[in-house]
């Protein structure tokens, strides 16, 4: 848990992921396209990834990766950064991130 | 003529059937009947005696007679074996037929054995055409049923909007509306269940919709386009946030599709296979299969835009507005549905006739 926290607050966008995870994927491309660039942590590479995954699943998010944090909060996986998108209040939250 | 009947039979009844050599060289002596110096050219099996000059007319109608008379009898013989052969094929025919009938029965059995069990709808259906998927029957029923009340809601908000009633009832009716698209995603998360590759080619829309498809549905933003037309008037606050709105589900459109052409291009990897290497393949089906499933959560993603959207724009327009957009929308797909079926029954000029051309 903790070693997910520290990531997670080590920069302003981290997203945890798996490599063969195609939908991580897709949401880091829609980070970019509003011109951000997230830190992506790939936790099937990472050999405490069994007990990160377990954490990230205690915080709340309702799938394991991909998990998006924002200024150190989670803001949840795949579902939740698409509505926030569509109802126009991603833009914003990166805004203080933007490249 | 009539001589050559029992070849064209024969040649019908497939390949156990030879064409004998006696009925070809039957035809070649007719020609031949009337020239007396060249009765030594006929065919061998048929006897001719040396002629005089002066009877050769007397003994070429002998010979013309018992000539016919051979080949009559020939005929008969040729004609009696192809009748039996012909009732041969056709016993084999009806045996065959049983035997086909008494498998489907077995198939029918064993596949409502299969049913009973747990695993059989997870596991054991492979996309094969044979077998049949009880969740996609099921689907397709539902589907059917779907489009059938989805018309019906549609014309019940025409109706109370044409009728001018108070905006309250009105947005009962468009929460109606609204309701039953969700309820449309959640027929598909559970297709999408039992084959996700039947749900992503889009089979059980209607041909026409199919051109528009994207990710098993119709794209948020094409549905935008659709409807926003048809709002006038807009306040420049609507505007702006339609065009937010807009430009946001293109931007996780783009984001989607690249995701998924990224699974594509991992599962063609998957499967490219260096001929000269034994690695074990079935190892290699089985991290494909995975990725199937992965598509699930695509499609999830996909429907879970399309409902938002819906719900965002129902959000930003008044209630009058939002009513105008869903009626549009469903006389759309409706407009889609009859054009597909204009299509289908086409008269077929262009089809390729079966009538063979001289």
């Amino acid at each position: 848990m903790e070693k997910v926290m520290r990531l997670a607050t080590e920069k302003g966008v981290v997203i945890f992921t798996k490599s063969s995870c195609c939908l991580c994927y897709a949401v880091n491309v829609l980070f970019q396209e509003i011109g951000v660039y997230p830190v992506v942590h790939e936790i099937d590479k990472d050999p405490d990834g069994k007990e990160m995954e377990k954490a990230i699943t205690k915080l709340g998010c309702n799938a394991p990766v991909p998990a998006v944090f924002i200024g150190g909060r989670l803001v949840g996986s795949t579902n939740e950064v698409m509505s926030l998108h569509l109802s126009g209040s991603l833009a914003p939250l990166l805004r203080p991130y933007r490249m | 003529m009539d001589i050559y009947e029992p070849l064209q039979q024969v040649s019908m009844w497939g390949d156990s059937f030879k064409v004998e050599g006696g009925l070809n060289s039957i035809a070649s002596p007719m020609l031949l009947v009337n020239t007396t110096t060249s009765m030594e050219n006929k065919s061998e099996y048929i006897p001719h005696e040396p002629s005089e000059p002066s009877e050769v007319n007397q003994e070429t109608t002998n010979k013309d007679v018992s000539k016919v008379l051979r080949r009559l009898a020939q005929n008969r013989e040729a004609a009696r074996k192809s009748r039996l052969r012909k009732k041969a094929y056709v016993q084999q025919l009806e045996t065959s037929r049983l035997k086909l009938m008494q498998l489907e029965l077995e198939i029918g059995r064993a596949r409502k054995q299969g049913m009973c069990t747990d695993n059989a709808l997870d596991t054991t259906f492979m996309g094969s055409p044979e077998t049949i998927n009880p969740g996609i029957v099921a689907f397709e029923i539902e589907y059917g049923n779907w489009v059938d009340e989805n018309h019906r809601r549609n014309e019940e908000l025409r109706n109370v909007f044409q009728a001018n009633a108070s905006e309250v009832q009105l947005g009962q009716v468009v929460q109606n509306v609204l309701n039953h698209y969700t309820d449309l995603f959640r027929l598909k998360a559970e297709a999408a269940k039992a084959d996700v590759l039947y749900l992503i080619s889009g089979v059980w829309k209607p041909s026409v919709e199919r051109l528009f498809l994207w990710i098993g549905g119709a794209r948020p933003s094409q549905l935008l386009n659709l409807i926003v037309p048809q709002l006038d008037p807009l306040t420049e606050q609507q505007l702006a946030s339609i065009k937010k709105l807009h430009l946001s589900s293109q931007q996780a459109e783009d984001a989607l599709s690249q995701g998924l052409e990224k699974l594509q291009q991992s599962l063609v990897q998957d499967m490219a296979v260096d001929p000269f290497s034994a690695t074990n393949h079935g190892f290699q089906m089985a991290i494909a299969i995975r990725k199937f499933e992965a598509l699930e959560s695509f499609v999830s993603q996909a429907d879970h835009l399309r409902r938002e959207t819906l719900i965002y724009m129902s959000r930003i327009l008044s209630t009058h507005q939002a009513a105008r957009g869903l009626i549009a929308l469903g006389e759309y797909f409706h407009r889609l549905r009859t054009l597909g079926s204009r299509w289908t029954s086409r008269p077929c000029d262009s089809v390729i006739s079966p009538r063979i051309t001289p």
